[in-house]
């Protein structure tokens, strides 16, 4: 039981990293990005296949977050200056591309198989449960990232992008440059999916395609949006809502008179549930302020 | 007395439609100049133009003897070119303190590694700069609502936060867009007070206006502007006697 719960944890603070880049895209500044997992993948990608071609781990984290920045930025830079909702069309298209190159390119990445085989950190150290160990790892991460994005979301720094948010026109007509604003946003929301993803590398030992389907992104968008877009809190309390309850209820299934499959499903039509009624009660989400409300009514 | 401001010859053309053709006009460093005509004459086209929002076809716009017609709006604004937004632009969602700070020019704290690695450089400067908001507030008569979000304030309130930001960002010339439209009389009569007094201080402002009344009360020099056009020009007493600004705006032509 306990190797469960620990289990969860690890999960769901893996996706409040996750969530908290999300958040710092849209939550913060109102970028549209439909294709997180896209940097979730490359972050798990690089760090494992640099590690099995010799590459110390902590370096391969490291250029597994740069590489997820650099492809952030690369992406930013022809769709920023549009609408937001191109934005969101080619994070779309870019998380799928990067999908099938992940599915195709078996020389390097495994294809359908994936990777394994790869190292973990202090694996040799960790006599007890690696479990255990990886989960105070990740939420020493979770801690240190949180407080970082605290701490630039309440200078100046943070100032700016809620005014991108709300009317990017204002901080253009006072100075500021907006773009290159948008494009920090990206590329530092894209790293710390990248960070994440490495962390899912060691929690999964083995990882393949379809670890990075479309549907992550949109389980990081249920965490921001359920507890609160703009709300680093709100968005890791939204991940563990969202992670308990998807373990909660495989842990229910053999009590309950439905098939694995049925099982699936009825664990999103709840999640949809429990969303439409966050919204029409409390539309803010759950830490969120409602006079910061994002989406007008 | 110098130029701070200069058109020549400016046209822009929206598909078929030419908003602006072969606009000039001048703006003298402290001087208080405004450009009226009626609906459709091209007076936003303009501003938007000589702002950075938009880009001319041809024609030039000096700034304080820098070309800026190419030049993107935020670029223009840190040369000291700051605007306001016919509906006011206040941040719903920030405080009316956040909004006034947001203004302050090239602060540490705008970037990232300063934040992390120069903290007690950003917290003077941002120590610096709550003070002058307050300070920009208490002379708007907004200070009691510094911590309210500007959501809450009535029109008014953020017409006068507005122009309370721009200051906050330490314009060389301010460019107003109907800093009348949608008051009541007695606001209006206190934003003129308070661009008066802006005035006295040295400030040099170019206004859009639909008031009449009061922008010939306001103004050192007015523009007309009619079909993209300048139609006549001089103080508000020559424009009241031109014939051509009468028929513009009685609809004849």
């Amino acid at each position: 039981m306990i190797e469960y719960i620990i289990t969860v944890l690890l999960i769901a603070a893996i996706y409040a990293l996750f969530s908290l880049g999300l958040n710092l895209e849209w939550g913060f500044t109102g970028l549209i990005n439909f294709g997180h997992v896209a940097f979730f993948a490359i972050g798990a990608y690089t760090t494992v296949l640099l590690n099995l071609s010799g590459v110390p781990l902590l370096l391969s984290v490291i250029a597994g977050i740069l590489l997820a920045g650099v492809c952030g930025g690369l992406l930013g830079i022809p769709t920023l200056k549009l609408r937001a909702d191109y934005l969101a069309i080619v994070t779309i298209g870019f998380a799928e591309i990067i999908r099938f190159i992940l599915l195709n390119e078996e020389w390097l990445t495994g294809g359908p198989m994936g990777v394994h085989g790869f190292s973990r950190p202090f694996q040799g150290l960790i006599q007890s449960d690696y479990n255990f160990f990886l989960l105070q790892v990740v939420l020493i991460v979770l801690v240190v990232c949180y407080l970082l994005l605290e701490k630039l979301i309440k200078s100046p720094w943070g100032r700016v992008l809620k005014s991108i948010r709300e009317d990017e026109d204002v901080p253009t007509s006072l100075g500021k440059n907006v773009f290159y604003y948008k494009i920090q946003a990206l590329v530092l929301g894209s790293m710390i999916a990248g960070l994440a993803g490495s962390l899912l590398a060691f929690y999964l030992q083995y990882i393949n395609p379809r670890n990075f389907m479309p549907v992550e992104t949109f389980y990081a968008w249920i965490a921001v949006v359920l507890g609160g877009s703009g709300n680093n809190r709100g968005t890791i309390l939204g991940a563990i809502i969202l992670w308990s309850f998807f373990s909660g209820t495989r842990f229910a299934q053999v009590y309950l008179p439905f098939s694995p499959t049925q099982m699936g499903a009825l664990r999103i039509l709840f999640i949809g549930l429990l969303l439409i009624i966050v919204m029409m009660f409390k539309p803010e989400g759950l830490l969120g302020k409602k006079e910061e409300l994002t989406l007008e009514k | 007395m110098e130029s701070i401001l200069a058109v020549h010859g400016v046209s822009k053309s929206f598909g078929g439609i030419r908003a602006l053709d072969g606009c000039s006009l001048m703006v003298k460093k402290g001087a208080v100049v405004g450009i009226i005509g009626p609906n459709g004459a091209g007076k936003t086209t303009l501003f938007k133009i000589i702002s950075g929002f938009e880009k001319p076809d041809t024609g030039r716009v000096i700034f304080n003897g820098e070309k800026i017609e190419n030049m993107a709006s935020f670029e223009i604004a840190r040369k000291g070119l700051i605007r306001t937004f016919q509906i006011p632009k206040a941040l719903t969602k920030l405080t009316v303190e956040e909004n006034m700070l947001l203004a302050t020019q090239f602060q540490y704290g705008e970037r990232i590694w300063d934040v992390l690695l120069r903290s007690a450089e950003v917290k003077r400067q941002e120590e610096a700069s709550i003070k002058k908001a307050r300070a920009l507030l208490e002379f708007f008569g907004l200070l009691h609502l510094k911590d309210e979000y500007a959501g809450a304030l009535s029109g008014g309130q953020k017409k006068l936060l507005e122009l309370a930001r721009a200051l906050m960002a330490e314009p060389k010339m301010l460019l107003l867009d109907e800093p009348f439209a949608g008051v009541n009389p007695t606001l209006a009569m206190r934003i003129l007070e308070l661009i008066k007094e802006l005035r006295n201080s040295g400030m040099t402002i170019l206004a859009i206006e639909h008031d009449m009344p009061m922008i010939m009360q306001l103004c050192d020099h007015i523009y007309v502007l009619n079909k993209g056009k300048v139609i006549a020009s001089g103080t508000p007493e020559e424009v009241r006697a031109n014939e051509q600004v009468v028929d513009a705006y009685l609809g004849g032509v």
